[in-house]
């Protein structure tokens, strides 16, 4: 029985979280913490920053995490399943939708407009996550004082390579976590001594 | 070899193929869908050649348009578009796996990961990474707008962009007034070539 109320509490929260990352944090909550009492408010907490730290979407990573903490592995099963259910579904017919109706004018019309959409939305995430990056702080809250430099050089040298050299992109992650961990101790040896 | 076009080669071979793009995809990402699909393009279209830059975009703007998390809806529209729903499943369980896997360990080691000093500052600076991948991304798509040479798309790029990222007008109403500007755009130039 607890087995399908996870199922469907995730499904709900899959089905509704519109907009991605963040905006699913408050359905989950209401689901989790409010509605089944899953989980504390305080391991609410902690759930959303793991699944900051971590690769993956939000709710599936909640979804996992709820999962194992309620009914182990199974459950961590059962809660993902429910979680990604609905978007499978409708992303089914629309992509169905896509294919068949693609070279109707209209359609050609419709995605013809959405393609400066997509590119501008791509843009944003990317500068809110630039800006993250070099001041650890939202846009609207910068300030010069909390400007990180080996951010910023691991930001130039990076795009220089992805641009000049078409490196590989995960290797430009995990390269730029290690170099910068190493700068990083290496400060923090030379400001002790 | 890779470089084979898609068609040419065995169900099998290309889900698997698509499996462990998405799995590897999926198990570096941090910080959010926008970055699979930066790194899904430079892949599966500048690498691989199985899809063009249009197409992509247009799938993009699918997976925005459904509910559920961005990274898990491109895996489906790609590997549907790929490989139909073989390939959608393929794609969904390698974006999903990766996460299901992390969050499995982290939440039997919970305490000792948060407090790992090692492992905060690698977070944070890999941030700088993940943005030069989606810069980069991002210079190539730009310039493919501005090469239509058209004023309207470049205008409306920039709109939106400021839309987004300065006053956060949600990605529904973007995608709405977007598409709708589309089609009153080939309404127009239909009417147009007709007179």
């Amino acid at each position: 029985m607890i087995y399908l109320e996870m199922f469907w509490a995730f499904f709900q929260i899959g089905l509704f979280s519109f907009g991605g990352g963040y905006a699913a944090v408050p359905l989950i909550q209401s689901q989790i913490v409010e509605g089944h009492h899953w989980l504390e408010m305080s391991q609410f907490a902690d759930l959303i920053t793991i699944a900051e730290m971590t690769p993956g979407p939000i709710a599936v990573n909640s979804a996992t995490f709820v999962g194992q903490q309620i009914a182990g592995m199974p459950g961590a099963l059962v809660c993902t399943f429910g979680c990604i259910l609905p978007s499978f579904i409708i992303v089914l017919i629309l992509s169905w939708l896509y294919m068949k109706y693609r070279s109707l004018r209209t359609m050609q019309g419709v995605l013809t407009g959405l393609r400066p959409a997509v590119v501008a939305m791509i843009a944003s995430a990317g500068v809110s996550l630039l800006v993250l990056a070099l001041f650890n702080s939202s846009l609207f809250s910068v300030q010069s004082s909390d400007f990180r430099v080996i951010e910023a050089g691991l930001f130039v040298v990076c795009l220089f390579l992805l641009r000049r050299f078409k490196a590989n992109p995960i290797l430009i992650i995990f390269g730029s976590g290690l170099v910068g961990t190493l700068f990083y101790l290496a400060a923090q040896k030379l400001l002790i001594i | 070899m890779e470089e084979k076009s898609v068609k040419d080669q065995s169900t099998l071979r290309v889900c698997w193929q698509l499996f462990v793009i998405t799995f590897t995809l999926s198990a570096s990402t941090f910080g959010g869908g926008f970055v699979i699909i930066s790194m899904m393009k430079q892949k599966l279209v500048t690498k691989l050649q199985w899809l063009g830059e249009a197409e992509m975009l247009d799938m993009t703007a699918i997976a925005q348009s459904s509910p559920g998390a961005l990274g898990v809806n491109i895996a489906i529209v790609v590997g549907y578009r790929i490989k139909k729903v073989w390939g959608a499943l393929v794609c969904t369980i390698g974006a999903v796996l990766p996460p299901l896997i992390v969050i499995s360990v982290i939440s039997v080691f919970y305490n000792e990961f948060k407090d790992n000093t090692y492992i905060a500052i690698a977070l944070q600076v890999m941030r700088a990474g993940v943005a030069a991948v989606i810069f980069d991304v991002v210079i190539d798509l730009a310039k493919s707008i501005i090469k239509t040479k058209s004023v309207l798309w470049i205008l409306m790029m920039v709109i939106a962009f400021a839309a987004t990222c300065f006053f956060k007008v949600s990605a529904i109403i973007i995608i709405l007034v977007c598409g709708m500007i589309g089609i009153v755009h080939t309404t127009w130039e239909n009417k147009e070539v007709k007179s």
